[in-house]
Order: structure tokens, then sequence, then C-alpha cells
């Protein structure tokens, strides 16, 4: 069977966003199991929000591309650069599941 | 229903408690315009990158440092140093407020020359002056200050060929207790170099001895140390009082005062770090004053600053080429000007801004060039909001050295823009053209085919 791998790269992969992580409506993220924080725009606050109901990846571009005055080009590349940071911080429940 | 703006979204983690060692807040403040002009309006018109320089911020810099020596000591005479902007129409508004001319090369002195510096106003410096270059300069009675022995006889010879008597300083190289110390220039006031060519020129009757000059280093962040430069060429002009009976008219400090640059490596910006006039002029004239000269023999005071008194009234306005993201989570932004026309970037974290507004989040970036070479980084560390490609952004306190030291490499030189007294820019050097490059070089007959 296909498995996603870490070499996948993330934006075909389903972006779980640690369930136990606190968004402020100011774009203020805290994440207990670290104790770390990060801030984000608003931006980032609603895709961090879509993403945390469970939201694909194309869901999320659509709903923007929507309501933004973007393209899905740029929006799926800022997208790609998004997703990868936030795994980068550890901020995703595939994080997690690496490192077991 | 109307579409809502869209940014980038960013994420970044907070180092709570962290000492930030990116840029401050009014860092990424949008600046729009400059002295009343549209920033995108200037790059629409002159194109990207482009240099602007404000009069108003110019005159209003000299008349800063002018009136910090003027009162404080009686007799005071500013020089541009050319090298560091010699823009015709820069060299010039300074002229307009009264500065001579300072020039360290033959094509810096007919420079000067030909914006109407009278000869007997240019001050020669350097090691380099050719035999023509100093019989120019001796017929136009300009002051040559010597920087070594080579030069010292060289000037005897043409003196008695030419049947003149040039007027000369010696350059003076010092410990003013700041190092590295610049000992590679002129001679040495400790190891008694100094008073042997004093000696050299007084004991010969060829040569008029006029003035004392150093130059004690750049960007230097200590007035204390120009006070002790200053200490010491008093001696010394005190010392050819006593022994020859010969007043010297002036004593020249150089230049090498600390722009509102921040340095590389400095946490404090250059903004907080770097001394005032009043605080130059207070090491200096004190200096000078409690020497021991007679009120009326006091010597004329020169200054060749540079960098302090242009910097602050240069920009360079630039658009985002493109947006990476570093094998370490880094955002690197790619600009369209480089380390080729922002020659300072090697000593400096300038300060940018983006030309347009933002929300007030923001991201940690690598700013880089677009020449295709490692070493072309703007700033390794900078925060700044997330700029997208076409974004205008403006660079701060590059007036000094960058349009003199600039390369042409890879791409043509901008265009540089002077926003006047009354907010009209004008065009004071046009973008480069590929004529403007070509026009010297000459391509031999027999290279002029090929098949391929
Ligand atoms: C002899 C001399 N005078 C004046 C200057 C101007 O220095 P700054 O731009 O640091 O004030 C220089 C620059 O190196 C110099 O060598």
């Amino acid at each position: 069977m296909f498995q996603l791998t870490t070499h996948t790269p993330l934006i075909f992969q389903l972006m779980q966003i640690k369930r136990n992580i606190a968004l402020s409506d100011s774009g203020f993220i805290f994440d207990p199991s670290t104790g770390d924080s990060f801030s984000t725009n608003p931006i980032g606050l609603e895709i961090i929000k879509m993403l945390k109901e469970g939201k694909a990846n194309e869901e999320v571009k659509a709903l923007i591309v929507k309501q933004y005055m973007t393209d899905e080009a740029t929006f799926e590349r800022d997208l790609y650069d998004f997703v990868n940071m936030i795994s980068k911080l550890k901020l995703s429940e595939n994080d997690e599941k690496e490192k077991d | 229903m109307k579409k809502l703006q869209y940014e980038r979204p960013v994420i970044q983690r907070l180092n709570v408690g962290v000492m930030n060692k990116f840029g401050t807040k009014t860092e990424y403040a949008p600046v729009t315009h400059i002295d009343g002009v549209s920033v995108k309006g200037l790059i629409g018109k002159h194109g990207s990158p482009l240099f602007v320089i404000s009069e108003k911020t110019i005159r209003q810099t000299f008349k800063d440092a002018n009136r910090a020596f003027k009162t404080r000591y009686p007799k005071v005479q500013f020089a541009w140093s050319y090298k560091t902007n010699y823009m015709n129409a820069v060299c010039n508004v300074f002229h307009q407020e009264g500065s001579w001319g300072e020039v360290v090369s033959g094509f810096e002195y007919q420079k000067a020359l030909k914006n109407g510096v009278p000869g007997s106003k240019i001050i020669f410096n350097g090691p380099d002056k050719t035999e023509t270059d100093l019989r120019l300069a001796i017929n136009n009675d300009s002051l040559l200050h010597i920087d070594h022995l080579d030069e010292l006889y060289l000037i005897k010879e043409l003196a008695m060929d030419m049947k003149k008597k040039p007027r000369v300083a010696i350059r003076v190289n010092m410990d003013t207790g700041v190092y590295p110390m610049w000992d590679r220039f002129g001679f040495n006031y400790e190891n008694g170099q100094a008073w042997d060519a004093i000696n050299k020129i007084m004991l010969n009757d060829c040569m008029e001895l006029v003035g004392l000059h150093s130059h004690i280093g750049t960007f230097m962040l200590a007035p204390s140390a120009y006070g002790v430069a200053a200490a010491k060429l008093s001696d010394l002009a005190l010392g050819i009082r006593k022994k020859y009976k010969k007043n010297i008219q002036y004593i020249d400090m150089g230049g090498g005062f600390a722009s509102k640059n921040t340095l590389k490596g400095s946490y404090l910006q250059g903004v907080d770090a770097s001394p005032n006039f009043d605080q130059f002029a207070e090491a200096i004239s004190t200096a000078i004053l409690n020497a021991g000269f007679l009120e009326n023999e006091l010597p004329l005071l020169i200054l060749e600053t540079g960098r302090a008194l242009i910097d602050e009234a240069g920009y360079l306005l630039g658009t985002v080429i493109s947006n990476k993201r570093l094998s370490d989570g880094r955002r690197a932004t790619i600009m369209d000007f480089g380390v080729n026309i922002m020659f300072t970037s090697f000593w400096y974290d300038h300060k940018i801004s983006p030309a347009q507004s933002f929300s007030q989040y923001t991201e940690d970036a690598v700013l880089y060039g677009p020449l295709c070479m490692n070493i072309d980084v703007i700033r390794e560390n900078v925060t700044l909001p997330p700029l997208k490609r076409d974004d205008h952004v403006v660079v701060h306190c590059v007036g000094a050295y960058n349009m003199t030291q600039w390369m042409q490499f890879i791409s043509l030189r901008p265009a540089i823009v002077l926003i006047d007294m009354n907010e009209e820019p004008h065009v004071i050097r046009k973008r480069e053209t590929l004529g403007s490059i070509e026009g010297d070089e000459v391509l031999p007959n027999y290279l002029k085919d090929f098949k391929i």
C-alpha cells in the first residue's frame, strides 16, 4: 500500500495541528506541551483554525482564495511554506508521531 | 462580496526575555515617502533599484556640524571629502554651504576644479599624487598634504623646477588609544618621524609648512581619541613655533566621525551608539584651546568629515524579486540590489524599511542581493513584515561611499535622484546603459566574427 513518508511533501499530507495548543484571537499561540509560544498574523490564525478543525489543504485553499485577493498559485506556494513552518516549529501531531 | 487584502501567512516563535538580535520595531514602520516624494512614484519613473539623496538632510546635517564646532572654536573650516560621495550635485551642495574640497587623486582634483572650487581651497591628500597632479596643484596654490618622504623630495624638486613655493602640510599618524592604529599613512608622532619631516621642510626654503594633518581612523566611536590627536598636533604646532618662530596656520583633524549607521555585530543601534557632533567638537576644541596657543595665534581648525555628513541623506530604494525558505527554516528574501551597489552592507546592518503598509506581524529573514555569489548578503538578520514579489523597500543611511565604491558587475548601476529643498526630484546621475559600459571597450577586428 502507498505509505506517506516524511519525504512526501507536506502539502499532500493531512496536517494535524496539535489538539492541545491554545489560540488567541490576536494570533498568540501557546503550546502547553513544550511551553513555547508563537505569533501568527490574522490569515495565519485563520488557516491554523481550519487545520485544527481537520480541513484538508485543498479545502483551506479554496476557502482562502474565495475570501482574499490572491490567486491559487500564489496561495498554494505560501500555504506550502506555512505548513512547513508549522511542522518545523513542532506544532503538528505528525511531528509528534515521528518522534516515537 | 468584496475580497479581503491578502497577506502571506506567517508564524514565528516568540523568544521571551531573550535580547532580540534582529531589527527594532521602528525598522518595519513603512516609509512610503522621502521628503514628500512617493517611493512608488520614484521607482515607477526611474526604475529599481534607485539611489535617492535628500538635499534637506544634507544641509541640516551640515548646519548641525558647523554649529557644533563654531560655537566652541573661533575658526572652523569644513572641506568636503570627495571620495565619500563625489556626485557633482552633492559636492556643490557642500560647497554652497561653504565647504572647501578635500581630494585624494588627480581625478578627484579635476572634479573639484571643474566644480569651481578655487585651487587654493583644495586640500590634496593621499599617498598617490603623480608628478602631473602635483604640478597642477602647485600651479593652483593648493594645499599639499605630504604622506611620505618620497613625496616630500618630489615636491621639493618640483618647487625648484617651477620656481614656486608650494604650501604644504604633513600627515601625522599617532597613538590615540584606538586600535588598530592607522600608521601606514603619513609620519609617526611618537617615534620622531613627524619631527624629521618638519625639520626637512623647515630647513629648506622651497616649501611653506602651513598645516598639520591627521586622520586617525574610520567610523570612530570615541570622541576622546580626537582629543588625544588634537593635543598631539597642537604640541607639534607649538614646538614649531618655539623652534622656528613659525605659526602653523591650520590643524586638520581629517574625517572618521561615526555616522548613524549600526556596525555589524553591535547590539546598540547606530542612532544610540554614535556620538553626536557636539561630543566630537567638544573633545577637539577643548584640546586645542587648552594647548597653550596665544589667542591671536590659534590655528584654523579644518575638518574633512565625510560619512557623518552624508550617510543619513542617502537612501536606496529596491524591490523584492522572490522569497525562499532556507534549509534551516529561515526565510530568505531576494532583492534587486546587491553588495555591488551597496558595498557598505559589508560593514553595517543597514536599517531597511518596507515601502508599503502591512499588518504588525513580522518575520525574521535574511536579505540577499541578486548576484550569483554567496557573499551577496544585504542583511544577515532582519525583521520585516511578510514581503512579497514586487514589494518595495527603503534602505537607510547609504549616502557615504556607496556611490563611489559601487561596482559595475552583472547589471547596470542605478540612477541617482536628488530631492531638492522644495521637494522636487532631480536626476543627478542617469541609470547606466549598455552604451555607457561598452563605450570604452575596443574589440579587435579579427574577433568580430564567429560561427557557432
Ligand atoms: C584623509 C581623509 N580625510 C577624510 C576622510 C573621510 O572620512 P569619513 O568619511 O570617515 O569621515 C577620509 C576617509 O577615509 C580620509 O582618508
